[in-house]
């Protein structure tokens, strides 16, 4: 199966390990990985800022970039959400109807990481091992816009040596909400610091989401306080193997370029 | 709508001082975590909630659509039945209307049952200005009044509030309005209800004039009705000689049948109860039962202008349960207050700047009031898709003049994203600048500051994934 991954500009500028532990994954798994270079950014911040009206030009790019491919993965919730739901209506608004087209044939092809994996290729253990104490948030637009449900989890819990721990209150959000963060700093660290709190009174080594946006929130969160967990994407933790606990030196890192 | 309080922050400097409140944060956490869990449990229950709140949703649109045809429908009924009908096209006309009802009755004081329209409107204030008192009777809205206090939830105006200060309130305050309360009340529950219902039954007993809002107005019959659960909407309802109903116009609906599915939404969705305690109806007048002359005011203020907004309409579902209150994370934390309106929380942050428009500090950053985390959406009773609102909210703020850096930035980012190698460029300008800045405390106000108030910068890697990529292609690693 050829599957075009979708990174995001987050992913893509500041995680890059997210990028390359999808693709170890996806590889591992049989999959015919290719990262198109046309891509650039789903437009989900000018979207949700109230800049509705800039984004058509990504829609557009997005759905040019991905037409070809047979599966389109992401490993963004929010991302994956912003396309599902919303580059249509972009589409729409438009008023060209073979951009309308082009965005109606490509959404259908677009899966979150853990949505490919499980409803996609059918699988649940995907041979990882990871040995420590993990929490998962749930994002919320993983949570409410994507119903991932229980597809992380299922995942998590098939991970050799990983024990997954209860987070408290996991469904609340986390405080990032993209501008909001920096629009209501306030309200934002309030939430963030809740949900900081309730990961280590979970006991949890790693804070794990398939989000790297609130993670960036919540690390740099836990960074400012020095505190016990820290994040990680879950991809990365999926990439992890006994062979290579730290899923970091599969054979396309291994030439040098970690990041 | 009554204007925007005197002095009104914008959200963010309001949530602020809410976030310092250890107090408030206490009581607000306790409030809402409670009625959300039981909300959660008491909708578990059902096990065609979602079919309900489906046709919850579809009747309000199909009364929405033909909105003229049942408020003329209900008009009539009304009429029929020995009432009158008024129609206020805004707060002040609705205020000019009331006060005159009141005073051809020749009394000066009304008692109140809890109703948002008349919060809305802010008709205690019109009528204190003709010298006309208006008493409230709901236990929470009473505790607001005599602590000289704004609303802070629908539901529970006094949320922000916790037993002790109610206690101080009462002992304070109630001489002033009325029979004072007990010497050596304690902040047990009991006590504090005891001192209530003593303070408000002298209310009822001499009032001439109740004012109320309603739940629902039923066109086929021209029916009010109000539900609630202490009883004393009740006593507002039927012991007066003259009753005032202040109504919004989208709080019709066609017949009883459809009245049926929102006695199920409601209650669950509201204080988490199968059935509120008291349901009461009315048509009109009956003679030897209840008061003796009715008035129904239909107030319109902003709602026709909502109902021509094809993404902003379904706004007009709302049945103020106040389930999106109790879920929502930033209201929480950031308290009732901070919206500046009697309207707080998800619905506020949608329903208040359709109302009164975006021109003020407040009413423009209310849009941005949320995560835009769903978890409104997913528990409201008539499936009103509140961050889709919000985000078409946002869309008229940033079309309004200023946010200037805000609009460039993005225009400029929207341009670079369109083209890979500008996306490229910008991607290292953006790495080279956050690398320089990390982890924290950058000089300059504005987006970068607020981020880095409390939260490290990411550390950026060396390498973005796609020069990795392109390598790793070129290197001849495994594919
Ligand atoms: S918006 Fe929905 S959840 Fe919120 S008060 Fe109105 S009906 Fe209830």
């Amino acid at each position: 199966m050829r599957v075009g991954l979708f990174l995001t500009c987050v992913n893509d500028t500041l995680y890059p390990r997210t990028g390359q532990a999808t693709v170890a994954l996806l590889e591992r798994l049989g999959c015919d990985v290719d990262f198109p270079l046309a891509q650039t950014c789903c437009g989900q911040m000018h979207w949700n800022t109230g800049y509705g009206r800039q984004v058509e030009p990504m829609v557009r790019g997005f759905a040019e970039t991905f037409a070809g491919y047979d599966a389109v993965v992401t490993p963004s919730g929010s991302c994956g959400a912003m396309i599902r739901d919303n580059h249509p209506r972009a589409a729409a608004r438009s008023g060209d109807a073979a951009l309308a087209d082009a965005v109606a044939a490509v959404v259908p092809k677009v899966h979150e990481l853990s949505e490919f994996l499980v409803d996609v290729l059918g699988v649940t253990d995907v041979g990882a091992y990871f040995p420590h104490r993990v929490a998962y948030h749930p994002t919320c637009h993983s949570l409410r816009l994507m119903r991932l449900g229980d597809r992380p989890t299922a995942l998590l819990r098939n991970v050799r040596g990983l024990e997954l721990v209860d987070l408290p209150g996991a469904e609340e959000c986390c405080g990032f909400g993209g501008t909001f963060a920096v629009k209501n700093p306030d309200v934002s660290a309030a939430m963030g610091a809740d949900k900081i709190r309730n990961a280590e009174a979970a006991g949890a080594e790693v804070l794990c989401a398939a989000d790297n946006s609130c993670l960036m929130h919540l690390g740099g969160m836990l960074t400012r306080r020095q505190g016990a967990v820290r994040t990680l994407h879950l991809a990365e933790i999926l990439a992890a193997t006994e062979a290579d606990p730290g899923g970091l030196t599969w054979a396309g890192v291994r030439n040098g370029a970690r990041g | 709508m009554s204007a925007v309080p005197l002095g009104m922050p914008s959200f963010p400097d309001a949530a602020r001082e809410a976030t310092r409140n250890p107090t408030l944060r206490r009581n607000l956490r306790h409030a809402t975590h409670t009625i959300r869990d039981r909300r959660a449990a008491a909708v578990a229950e059902l096990d065609d909630w979602a079919e309900l709140r489906a046709a919850g949703a579809a009747i309000k649109d199909r009364t929405l659509r033909h909105l003229d045809t049942y408020l003329e429908q209900a008009e009539a009924a009304v009429v029929a039945a020995g009432g009158h009908v008024h129609w206020a096209a805004d707060a002040a006309e609705a205020n000019r209307i009331v006060t005159d009802l009141v005073r051809a009755t020749g009394e000066t004081e009304v008692v109140k049952v809890k109703s948002m329209a008349t919060q809305e409107i802010g008709l205690n204030e019109a009528l204190a200005e003709a010298g006309i008192t208006a008493y409230e009777t709901d236990l929470a809205e009473l505790i607001v009044q005599l602590g000289d206090d704004r609303p802070s939830h629908i539901l529970v105006p006094a949320i922000h509030r916790n037993r002790t200060e109610i206690r101080d309130i009462f002992r304070d305050a109630m001489g002033e309005w009325g029979i004072p309360a007990p010497d050596g009340m304690s902040d047990d529950p009991r006590e504090l209800a005891e001192a209530a219902r003593l303070h408000l039954r002298e209310k009822f007993l001499r009032a001439k004039v109740g004012v109320s809002g309603a739940n629902f107005l039923v066109a086929e019959t021209g029916t009010l009705v109000v539900v609630e659960s202490e009883g004393n909407g009740r006593m507002c309802l039927t012991l007066p000689e003259t009753l005032i109903s202040v109504v919004g116009i989208e709080k019709v609906v066609p017949t009883w049948r459809d009245l049926e599915v929102f006695l199920q939404l409601l209650p669950r969705s509201s204080t988490a109860e199968r059935m509120n305690p008291y349901t009461s109806t009315w048509t009109g007048v009956t003679d030897g039962d209840g008061p003796r002359a009715f008035h129904l005011v239909l107030l319109d203020n902003g709602r026709t202008s909502i109902l021509a907004d094809e993404v902003g309409r379904q706004t007009l579902r709302c049945i103020r349960c106040s389930a999106c209150l109790n879920v929502c994370p930033v209201y929480e934390r950031a308290g009732g207050h901070a919206y500046g309106s009697v309207y707080p929380g998800p619905i506020g942050a949608i329903l208040t700047p359709q109302l009164r428009g975006t021109g003020s500090a407040v009413d423009a950053s209310l849009p941005y009031a949320s995560t835009l985390c769903g978890a409104c959406y997913d528990v409201c009773p008539v499936a009103i898709d509140i961050p889709e609102v919000l985000v078409h909210l946002r869309e008229k703020v940033t079309a309004q003049r200023g946010h200037v850096i805000e609009r460039s930035a993005l225009r400029a980012a929207a341009w670079a994203m369109r083209d890979p190698k500008r996306y490229t460029a910008l991607q290292r300008a953006a790495a080279a600048g956050t690398r320089a800045l990390h982890p924290r405390r950058l000089p300059l106000p504005g987006w970068g500051k607020a981020w880095t108030d409390t939260r490290d910068l990411p550390a950026v890697p060396k390498e973005s994934f796609r020069t990795w990529w392109q390598r790793r292609d070129t290197s001849g690693g495994t594919k």
